[in-house]
């Protein structure tokens, strides 16, 4: 008899595991996001950097732009807090790949399947919108909403994209939202706001999966 | 009442049970990331998906990606209850063990 509840648990365990593995991405590092949070302090230092030297925000040279009428991609490429954060977005991507790759071969888990597609699409989803609409904040000039802008919207895509991936996903969304949200009352501090979303939480998030599912 | 007779003897193989489970939080899967979510020999695969197949608890659906055939497949409501019933059955008698 205890043979046979040994078989039966086996089964359940087995219908389990191929459920979670087919509709959830579950190889995601917690050393990718320590990466991508680190990525982001140092993409804050060096903005504030650039902040504090040009006299205001060297947003605002974009202003010039707009009132000109011919905001274009040149006018972004050539302007070092644009190049700030899309190197910093570059760096913080490709390091969490690495991390997330390591450990799909160590998990023998497939990288690019049908499940880390699905995750793909549905964090994009938000990010894409969001990533218009903050284009377009920047073209109305409201220089001060873009820090919430970004951690509201990737808030929403890490909840979105949660359903297919580590459930903690969720609650990491839920604390860029939180930031984001108390950032509107508090436009001036957009940088430190961001800091915190993307370089303390995504940290303090990765150190806990790390140590929940990877640490030997 | 033998409860073991409500347990369902397709699913006494793993692998065929492990199609299944996949197919119930999936609204199809191609053969390729079945194979690599079961890790077995494509041979081992078709035979349980025949298998499965001729019970009518999935369908097969051929089609092209480019000039690749990719086949898909989906549970149907027959297979989805079934395989209720088989994990139904499957915690009616841990609970009575218990």
């Amino acid at each position: 008899m205890s043979n046979n509840l040994q078989n039966q648990t086996d089964q359940l365990q087995h219908i389990r595991q191929m459920m979670e593995q087919s509709s959830r991405f579950i190889s995601l590092s917690g050393l990718s996001g320590i990466a991508a949070g680190t990525c982001a302090l140092a993409g804050a230092y060096f903005a504030s950097g650039v902040i504090n030297r040009g006299a205001g925000s060297s947003l605002k040279e974009l202003d010039n732009h707009i009132y000109n009428g011919n905001l274009n991609i040149r006018d972004y490429m050539g302007n070092s807090l644009f190049l700030i954060a899309l190197f910093t977005l570059m760096a913080a991507f490709v390091l969490s790949a690495i991390f997330t790759w390591l450990r799909s071969k160590k998990t023998n888990t497939l990288i690019w399947g049908s499940a880390s597609k699905r995750l793909l699409i549905n964090v994009c989803i938000p990010m894409v919108a969001g990533g218009i609409y903050i284009l377009k904040l920047i073209e109305h000039g409201s220089f001060g909403l873009i820090a919430p802008g970004c951690l509201i919207f990737y808030g929403l895509a890490l909840v979105n994209g949660s359903k297919y991936t580590l459930g903690e996903v969720r609650f990491l969304g839920y604390g860029q939202i939180i930031l984001g949200v108390i950032n509107l009352w508090y436009t001036g501090y957009g940088l430190y706001f961001w800091a915190a979303g993307f370089g303390v939480l995504h940290i303090v998030y990765g150190a806990i999966m790390w140590s929940k599912y990877e640490r030997q | 009442m033998n409860p073991i007779q409500n347990l369902n003897k397709t699913f006494d193989n793993r692998i065929r049970l492990g199609i299944m489970s996949v197919l119930m939080v999936n609204v199809s899967i191609n053969f390729n990331d079945l194979k690599e979510l079961l890790q077995i020999t494509d041979g081992n695969l078709a035979s349980h998906i025949k298998g499965l197949e001729e019970s009518g608890y999935l369908q097969v659906q051929k089609g092209f990606i480019g000039r690749k055939t990719n086949t898909t497949y989906t549970a149907t409501k027959v297979g989805e209850n079934e395989f209720k019933q088989h994990l139904a059955a499957l915690e009616k008698m841990i609970n009575a063990t218990k």
